[in-house]
């Protein structure tokens, strides 16, 4: 049943995101060059609305349906990671208009070569296992 | 209204945003935080890196939760391309239309969701796709897992959880997605 929630939540997450052409390349060109509110509304809604679910579920000490305590824990500060790597990650994301959920969501629609980005970004991950410690964090 | 044609799309900006607070909201009460990336990091550790990168070397099992998210994401995306395609094409700005016709890039968009002719397994062979594709997808693998989170982890996850790191990842995002698309992509575009 557990297993069954996140593949259905998993679903909801791929609808939401190819209904919304937040998987669409041309709408990710239209962002980066401030040609539309689209992107920045879709973002915007979900982060100020985020926020109050946040603090709903913070304020009332919610537990999971499963009992656990919820999970809010805070992003690490390492700052030189977050602009750096975040950089690197904008680069990506213009070149082939897809953040990591879309590359999924993308793959689904059909967009095969779309495969190759996933595996190339799977080593992208891998390679920055490997210098992990060598980069400014 | 028909209910068919309102959940075919396309679905409107604030509505979308409402959907994608919902996934987030279902993920916290399953106990889980909205992040999509670390599946990059969860599949490296499953095809054994941990053996060889300390990195990896983590209890990716408590992750199984993303991968199956993730066969939902494709299975959404699926659903949504086959049982409910879209009939409407999107309503890009003519002027980034124009930019974009600038740049070689076919601007019939009237049935997809990526410019075809680039999108093809034709381009992945030469110089422009390997660059857009190949180096394109390492950056991403590579950057978010530097940045410890992409736009669902940072942008949306990390902000609406008011963390400072998710704000300064979020500028990241911007000064290479600017700088990419203002002043790298035109050129790459024209290889």
């Amino acid at each position: 049943m557990k297993h069954i929630s996140f593949i259905a939540i998993g679903i909801l997450f791929g609808i939401t995101m190819t209904k919304s052409e937040a998987v669409s390349w041309f709408r990710i060109q239209e962002m980066f060059r401030f040609q539309s509110f689209h992107m920045y509304g879709i973002i915007g809604v979900a982060v100020v609305l985020g926020a109050l679910l946040h603090f709903v579920l913070k304020s009332r000490n919610s537990k999971s349906i499963y009992g656990e305590d919820l999970d809010f824990s805070p992003k690490s500060k390492t700052y030189m990671a977050s602009i750096f790597g975040g950089t690197f990650f904008g680069l990506g994301w213009a070149m082939t208009g897809a953040c990591p959920g879309p590359l999924y969501v993308l793959l689904g629609n059909g967009i095969w070569v779309i495969g190759v980005v996933i595996l190339s970004a799977i080593f992208g991950a891998f390679v920055y296992g490997l210098m992990k410690s060598k980069l400014p964090h | 209204m028909n209910i068919m044609d309102t959940i075919s799309g396309p679905w409107h900006w604030s509505f979308s945003g409402v959907m994608i607070v919902i996934v987030m909201w279902l993920l916290i009460i399953s106990g889980k935080k909205f992040g999509v990336s670390s599946s990059f990091r969860t599949i490296c550790a499953i095809g054994g890196a941990g053996k060889v990168v300390k990195y990896f070397d983590y209890n990716w099992k408590s992750h199984n939760w993303l991968l199956l998210f993730i066969l939902g994401a494709i299975l959404g995306g699926w659903i949504s391309n086959s049982i409910i395609p879209n009939p409407h094409p999107i309503e890009l700005s003519g002027t980034t239309l124009s930019a974009l016709a600038d740049l070689g890039i076919s601007t019939d968009i009237s049935n997809s969701l990526v410019p075809l002719d680039l999108f093809s397994f034709d381009q992945l062979f030469t110089l422009k796709g390997f660059i857009l594709f190949i180096i394109g997808g390492f950056l991403i693998g590579f950057g978010t897992r530097w940045a410890g989170g992409c736009t669902s982890g940072h942008a949306i996850s990390g902000l609406s959880n008011l963390q400072l790191p998710s704000l300064v990842a979020v500028i990241g995002f911007f000064i290479g997605g600017l700088t990419m698309t203002h002043f790298l992509l035109p050129v790459i575009l024209n290889l």
